[in-house]
């Protein structure tokens, strides 16, 4: 019980899926802690009954009724398929409507323009290029607060999958092929980013950081950006190559055309040029 | 385990009014209903395979397609080889319940043979397709289509050499109740393997060629 | 000569592998040579390797799962222990090509050669008796299941010591998997090992649906069936059904790592995203075929100790054959996270949901059963009651997960770590260990020693608490499965907590093995003379403990459900003497042999030794056709010597 305790209050005060940063981070917590708290209220009587009904019809107890024939009641049946039905007939709407609403590559709407960040996940690092703004980053993104970001990825290899819990949903990477994501950080931050499907040896390392910026930060950070080093393909081909790297970079020129380049080739690329 | 003792055992009584107490079944059914529990696992092996064929038809990696080389021709040889086959695998099991072992004999010979063309027309389509460059490591396309084929083609060999084995076991045995009874499954194989064919040819070379 | 075989596949430069591997062969060259110095070689040949008896092969079954049930749960504590230790990015114990290899051989063991093996042998045990007939519908195929089960086993172990195992998780995803990222030998062990044992498995699915449709004792229609023989007859169902698509998939993934070809490859037109719906397609039914003979079990048990007639039978029935069909209808809520949109998302998340339902109607009927009965807390209810408390909670972290902007979040962390034990260890496993002591004195004439077992249900239940409720902690603080490592060091209490639940369920472990050892020794004290130690109300309790070979001498008569209650509170019976003659299978070495051959080949084929396939093939071949020619000589039992059993038996003061 203090254990119990004890770690939920670690629980609260935490990052995390429970400590939402955006809007659909907020809406998954909402959801969570609501069909949870539905459940409940058929769960805790359940759980409670079996314990009571196991006390008081133990066999010492001579106080109990004992029915041995009595295994049958049409209105206890009745009640006992309709109580788990109409949970599940409410939490099937519940699951309608948000997969709906909060799926992925739906758009958020927004009164500021997108800003869109192709992700790369290679052995073991995470690539991330701003189409747009002709930069790209190592194991961090750096992104406006309250702007929505529009996450288009991919993998050179291996399955991966892309996850800033206090942001939102997580999406698969996977080569040869685009996946779409729209997440938005409310307010300023640094927020923890992971890497949720195995991928080999490197997986635990393969993690990032967001920083959420103020607009006139955001400005300031990236005019200081452009000015570092060029990701060109020579560039390139050494970092898919290089194994684990945990180190962050930024790059002040991104040749143009690259993620796309990396989508198509990966359906070709071998482990041998990958290093592994 | 005997079925004799578990009727004796019935109350000589009321009949039961429902079959499905009727006590354990006779070993022939038994063996029977088990051989098509088996069968229905077989088809459903085929349709993961089916299922990938249907995913992987167009994945031709820049190599040669259905269009270009599936053969209606060959496909409708081979169809009628298997399909004959199944007609003279059924005339054998009739004329061995009616004892006319020559018959039987010469009908399991005729199944034999027609299954033999069968693979045989099969395997040269396969070599051809290899020469061409069109073999199975070429695309995810060619991967999905001979392992379908092929995996029908190696249920036939199996059933050849089985029956191989069978034949020769009446012929050494005679026609006891557990070669007949092995002949029966042997003849339910062959009939659920041209059933697997009919779909083969329908989604593989029929709507592949068009 | 030797393929990819070479002396540098023994791992003497890393510790923790010699280690193991010494251990396990100490273990057999011990066990082996006392065998050798007790002579017990011609018994256990003609007694048990050889058997084609339902009762002795479930045993086996068992104990080979007990045994599977130590190494994957010591993969367990490894992996506890390091992820305790690894905070702030330390490096803890097991470096990554350890730790990988651990955490795919603790999925791989629990469910294909702890959870399988445990289920398939008391359904082999348990349901013939309950149909009040001799033997399943083919003893001998029966027999070459088993051994072919063991088989797979053997080859997973021996990759501990010659070679390696896979290092891609328990279900090895593609493209990982494929030969370009896993070129080692580890993958091909487990494909083969699976490839062996998933046929065997599919032929004791075969079996065991043909034997409840086709041989039951005369009266027993379909509604006097107990709901255990349902419940292995949808498993069962399951499996004939499930199993062909995990070989095909298997099949595929061999073919491209063996013949070049582009099932599921990132060049050529491969698809690794159909491996996923395939290789799901088979496993969300896997594991209602390991659940339904766990609740299964939990009807007779509760049924049995309350006094008192299932209730809701025909509900229960329904029940069972509605999460049987629903089961394959639900396999994307695995892969929420792949894509597919949000209305396939929703159809698979609503499908997921509906099969709550017949779950929580078995739950509510098992509480129906409990009111107004009188209850006795034998070890096997202390398993029931810890059951219906664990499995509700594990019920709605599955619910929740099925709500797909949930799975956003939580799919691969811990948190759905903790959500799929907390149902497999609930459902299935504290079934299994109800059915295991509630069964045992039928298999052996004894009971268990109960103190010892209440012992284990304790450790088990609050070890389970302690390990995995952190996991969900951690899990929704950003936790993911698979890591060797983490940065957050705020997690690490959370790990520690779950390490001591660890070593608290590893307490458990012990006190089942010290509750055999024990019973064996002092079982003199709690024989069980009458064939009825509960209080039973179906038929493996009509018969002594443990069955004569042949179980009944006379099949019985069925005249409702709960046959042996209703035969018991009639006093009907045996009225006579004679009994006519029955012929029972003679033992083979089919099973053993076969699963030799198996054993030869997949080794060879895991290292590329072509030259040995071929002549493991030509030994199979040779096996099945001199198996197929010999003339077949039945066991024959005379009247008298049935008539004799019986007396003996029922001498011992046993009710008619």
């Amino acid at each position: 019980m203090l254990l119990a305790a004890a770690g939920w209050a670690g629980l609260c005060h935490a990052e995390g899926v429970l400590d939402p940063q955006g809007p659909i981070a907020a809406a998954e917590r909402t959801l969570l802690l609501n069909a949870t708290a539905i459940m409940l209220v058929v769960v805790i009587p359940v759980m409670v009954l079996t314990v009571a009904f196991a006390w008081w019809y133990r066999a010492s107890n001579t106080r109990a009724t004992y029915a041995p024939d009595w295994s049958h009641s049409g209105r206890i049946e009745f009640v006992v398929w309709s109580i788990p039905a109409m949970v599940v007939i409410l939490l099937a709407a519940v699951a309608w409507g948000s997969a709906h609403l909060l799926d992925p590559a739906r758009a958020l709407s927004s009164d500021q323009k997108p800003v869109r960040i192709e992700v790369v996940s290679l052995d073991w690092k995470w690539l991330f290029i701003y189409p747009d703004l002709g930069i790209a980053t190592l194991n961090q993104i750096t992104v406006p607060e309250g702007t929505p970001i529009e996450f288009m990825l991919t993998s050179t290899n291996v399955m991966n999958a892309f996850w800033v819990p206090q942001l939102g949903s997580m999406i698969y990477t996977m080569p040869g092929m685009t996946t779409h994501l729209n997440l938005l950080a409310t307010n300023a931050g640094d927020f923890a980013g992971f890497s949720s499907n195995f991928s080999g040896d490197g997986f635990s390392d393969m993690r990032f950081t967001v920083h959420s910026l103020p607009a006139a930060g955001f400005h300031s950070w990236l005019e200081v950006a452009r000015g570092e080093a060029a990701l060109d393909g020579e560039a390139y081909s050494r970092l898919a190559q290089s194994g684990t790297d945990v180190s962050l970079r930024t790059y002040g020129q991104v040749t143009p055309g690259l993620f796309d380049r990396i989508e198509r080739d990966s359906i070709g690329l071998s482990a041998q040029t990958m290093g592994h | 385990m005997s079925a004799e003792a578990g009727l004796a055992a019935l109350p000589a009584a009321e009949p039961l009014r429902s079959r499905s107490g009727a006590g354990p079944a006779p070993v022939r059914i038994v063996v029977g209903y088990g051989f098509w529990i088996f069968l229905l696992s077989d088809i459903i092996l085929f349709s993961a395979l089916f299922a990938t064929y249907a995913v992987q038809q167009g994945q031709t990696a820049g190599g040669p397609s259905a269009h270009q080389l599936f053969g209606l021709r060959n496909a409708g040889i081979e169809t009628l080889a298997l399909l004959f086959s199944s007609y003279t695998c059924g005339l054998a099991i009739v004329a061995m319940e009616q004892r006319r072992m020559s018959a039987f004999y010469l009908c399991f010979a005729l199944t034999f043979v027609l299954g033999a063309t069968f693979l045989g027309l099969e395997l040269t389509e396969f070599a051809g397709f290899v020469a061409r460059g069109a073999g199975p490591t070429r695309s995810g396309f060619l991967s999905a289509f001979f392992s379908l084929v092929g995996l029908h083609g190696a249920h036939v060999t199996v059933g050849l050499l089985w029956l191989i084995f069978l034949v020769a076991q009446t012929a050494y045995r005679g026609p006891l109740d557990y070669v007949r009874r092995r002949l029966l499954c042997f003849s339910l194989f062959w009939h659920a393997l041209d059933i697997i064919w009919v779909g083969l040819l329908t989604m593989v070379y029929l709507m592949g060629a068009r | 000569m030797l393929g990819k075989l070479t002396w540098q596949a023994i791992p003497w430069h890393e510790p923790p592998a010699m280690a193991a591997s010494a251990f396990i062969i100490l273990g057999i060259l011990g066990i082996l040579i006392l065998i050798t110095r007790k002579g017990w070689w011609g018994y256990l040949w003609n007694e048990w390797l050889t058997s084609v008896d339902h009762k002795r092969i479930g045993v086996m079954y068992v104990l080979l799962a007990l045994v599977l049930l130590v190494r994957g749960f010591s993969d367990a504590i490894m992996m506890r222990t390091q992820l305790a230790m690894a905070a702030g990015n330390a490096p803890g114990y097991l470096p990554p090509e350890h730790y990988d290899q651990i955490f795919t051989a603790h999925g791989t063991i629990m469910i294909f050669f702890m959870a399988m093996p445990f289920v398939i042998g008391l359904m082999n045990f348990v349901v013939p008796l309950q149909l009040g007939v001799r033997d399943v519908a083919f003893p001998v195929l029966n027999s070459v299941s088993f051994w072919l089960t063991a088989a797979g086993a053997l080859l997973v172990n021996v990759s501990l010591v010659v070679g390696e195992f896979a290092r891609t998780g328990g279900l090895s995803y593609p493209p990982l998997s494929e030969l370009a990222f896993s070129p080692g030998v580890g993958v091909d062990y487990y494909l083969w090992a699976l490839q062996i044992s998933g046929l065997g498995t599919l032929l004791a699915g075969i079996n065991m649906v043909t034997t409840i449709l086709k041989l039951r004792a005369p009266g027993m229609t379909y509604m006097r069936m107990p709901v255990f023989v349902w419940t292995a007859l949808c498993s069962s169902m399951m499996i004939v059904a499930a199993f062909p698509i995990l070989t095909a998939t298997f099949g595929m993934l061999l073919l491209d790592r063996y013949a070049g070809m582009h099932f599921f490859t990132t060049d050529g037109g491969g698809n690794f995203m159909m491996y996923v719906n395939l290789i799901w397609a088979w496993g969300h039914p896997e594991v209602y075929i390991l659940a339904l003979p766990g609740f299964g079990i939990f009807s007779e048990v509760i049924a049995t100790f309350s006094g008192k007639q299932l209730f809701g039978y025909r509900s229960m029935v329904l029940a069972t054959l509605a999460i049987c069909v629903l089961s394959n209808m639900v396999w994307l809520h695995h892969f929420f996270t792949m894509g597919a949109g949000a209305d396939v998302n929703a159809v698979f998340g609503i499908m997921s949901m509906i099969i709550a339902i017949p779950t929580g109607v078995k739950l509510f009927n098992w509480l129906f059963t409990m009111f107004r009965g009188r209850i006795r807390f034998e070890v096997p209810v202390l398993w029931t009651i810890g059951f219906m408390v664990t499995f509700v909670l594990g019920g709605l972290t599955g619910v929740l997960l099925a709500v797909p902007p949930a799975d956003f979040q939580l799919h691969n962390s811990l948190f759905l770590v903790a959500h799929f034990h907390n149902v497999i260890i609930g459902a299935v496993l504290f079934g299994l260990m109800a059915g295991y002591y509630y069964w045992f004195p039928k298999a052996f004439g004894f009971t268990l020693h109960r103190g010892l077992g209440v012992v284990s249900f304790w450790c088990w239940f609050i070890g389970f608490y302690l390990a995995f409720f952190p996991l969900y902690a951690v899990g929704l603080l950003g936790a993911t499965r698979r890591m060797q490592h983490y940065a957050d060091l705020s997690w690490q209490p959370y790990m520690i907590v779950a390490e001591v639940g660890a070593v608290v369920i590893m307490c458990g472990i012990i006190a089942t093995i010290l509750q055999l050892v024990i019973s064996i020794r002092t079982r003199e004290s709690r024989r069980d003379l009458t064939g009825d130690p509960w209080e039973g109300r179906t038929l493996e309790w009509a018969t002594a403990s443990p069955p004569p070979a042949y179980n009944f001498a006379r099949l019985p008569t069925v005249e409702s459900l709960d046959a042996f209650w209703v035969m018991k509170q009639r006093h009907t019976g045996n009225t006579s003497n004679v009994y006519p003659a029955i012929e029972m299978p003679r033992n083979s070495a089919n099973g053993f042999l076969t699963a030799f051959f198996a054993v030869v080949i997949g080794f060879s084929l895991v290292w590329h030794i072509w030259w040995l396939v071929v002549l493991g093939l030509a030994g199979a071949a040779v096996i099945l056709v001199s198996f197929g020619w010999r003339e077949r000589v039945p066991v024959e039992v005379s009247g008298e010597q049935l008539a004799a059993d019986e007396a003996a038996w029922r001498g011992a003061g046993v009710p008619g």
